[in-house]
């Protein structure tokens, strides 16, 4: 049953995305995207992915269509009709789809145990999880501890992002501001309509509380930093939209932003510095504490509020750059 | 039941395609960068599937079920971080091509070499 839901999941998925590079309406595009996103987090979820689920849903259907909307409001809403090239572009891209199916004719069957992917180191960590950190949870445990460093490098590249967007657009409205009847946040927000405004203030301090549950309960559920990240700066962005973006701006100022991009991931550093003044290696939490499972969980927990809040203030910037943009 | 269990795979690429046609063929800047983030999503759902167990489920090991099977934790590890790293270079981008509106009037790429000439 579930293998022919997961077969009709991805038909959809097929479906959709044809139609997104269809649509000559970029608004159209968008919207599909979204649903797109939505889509493709119950297919992980089939999969057996929850965290990786939970985070497509929260970053690919909330936010991304937020900052894609907000982009076609200062750009254009429709895209002009394509040159003449396309022939040979659709030769090229047949060709290269046939070639792939013909490669995966040697692949493993789907879920096969025998595969190798499953063969390799993969056991071991769900082996030692339980033996070296104690938490139920092994995804949260190889990212922010097994390989600590990957993920400190991730969220290098989220900061390095947010500071390059605020580099390109700053915080002044552009040139393009003015003449654009189409504008993401009208400085009263939703107000004026009732539906939105009451539906989405009873759903914000929800979402906030879910986001802070999702943070702390990574260690024994799916979730963690970046999931509870995305969500809260969701959340943020919401109440963005229905109070104007003032009234956000008011909850947490531009200054306040800046600070938690750079002090999450400084807080991750700092963890992993603290490994090696305490005589061990860097990002090696088992010295934070007497007992070196509870070092390792002390550890998980802080550099995971570190990824939450640098990814809660990168997202955040994001949005009240483009907004601040469009803005007259 | 052969090819069937192949199914997964065909998806990534005709989805990895459509990307690709959607980042060659479009001309309008954010639908390039709507292209591009099909082709990732469609790398993102090829390691998720390589990393499904028959009869698996999600790792989280607890007590009630410490001796079942479990999806492979590690694609998932990378995945996860490679959607939120994803959204932010596409933001990034998203960035660019608003400078590009503001400086040249257009997203069209043709309008763009036409203003340069």
């Amino acid at each position: 049953m579930t293998v022919i839901f997961g077969f009709f999941l991805l038909t959809l998925l097929l479906i959709t995305a044809v139609a997104i590079v269809q649509s000559q309406n970029l608004f159209v595009s968008v919207m599909l995207s979204g649903m797109f996103s939505l889509l493709l987090a119950v297919n992980f979820f089939l999969l057996d992915a929850a965290d990786v689920a939970l985070t497509e849903a929260a970053v690919g259907a909330g936010i991304s269509t937020v900052l894609l909307l907000s982009a076609l409001a200062i750009t254009a809403k429709h895209e002009k009709a394509p040159s003449s090239s396309r022939v040979g572009a659709l030769i090229i891209v047949i060709i290269a789809t046939l070639v792939l199916i013909y490669a995966t004719l040697g692949n493993p069957q789907f879920a096969d145990p025998n595969a190798p992917v499953h063969q390799h180191v993969a056991p071991w960590y769900l082996d030692k999880t339980a033996e070296a950190i104690d938490i139920p949870n092994v995804v949260t445990a190889v990212l922010g501890s097994f390989r600590g460093y990957d993920t400190l490098g991730e969220v290098f590249v989220v900061f390095t992002a947010g500071i390059g967007v605020l580099f390109l657009l700053g915080t002044q409205p552009g040139p393009f501001a003015q003449s654009n009847p189409f504008k993401l946040t009208d400085p009263k927000g939703l107000r004026h309509y009732l539906i939105p405004r009451v539906v989405g203030r009873m759903l914000v301090p929800f979402i906030l509380l879910f986001g802070l549950y999702v943070q702390f309960h990574g260690e024994y559920g799916p979730g963690g930093g970046f999931q509870a990240g995305a969500l809260i700066a969701a959340a943020i962005i919401l109440f963005a939209l229905l109070e104007g973006e003032n009234s956000a701006l008011k909850v947490i100022p531009r200054s306040v932003l800046i600070g938690l991009i750079a002090g999450g991931a400084l807080l991750y550093g700092v963890v992993g510095l603290f490994g090696i003044f305490l005589g061990s290696n860097f990002l090696d939490y088992s010295v934070l504490s007497s007992n070196p499972v509870k070092g390792q969980q002390m550890g998980l927990l802080i550099i995971e509020a570190g990824v939450g809040i640098t990814v809660t203030g990168v997202l955040l910037s994001i949005f009240h750059a483009f907004a601040a943009r469009g803005k007259f | 039941m052969e090819l069937l269990g192949l199914y997964y795979y065909w998806v990534f690429a005709i989805l990895l395609m459509i990307g690709l046609y959607a980042v060659i063929v479009k001309l309008n800047l954010i639908k390039k960068l709507i292209g591009l983030s099909l082709f990732q999503a469609a790398v993102f759902l090829l390691y998720i599937t390589m990393g499904k167990l028959e009869g698996g489920t999600a790792p989280i090991v607890t007590d009630a079920n410490a001796n079942g099977l479990f999806s492979n934790p590690l694609p998932q590890v990378l995945i996860l971080t490679a959607i939120v790293v994803g959204i932010s270079t596409m933001a990034l981008g998203l960035g660019i091509v608003i400078r590009i509106k503001e400086e040249y009037g257009t997203i069209e790429e043709d309008e763009i070499q036409e203003i340069d000439k």
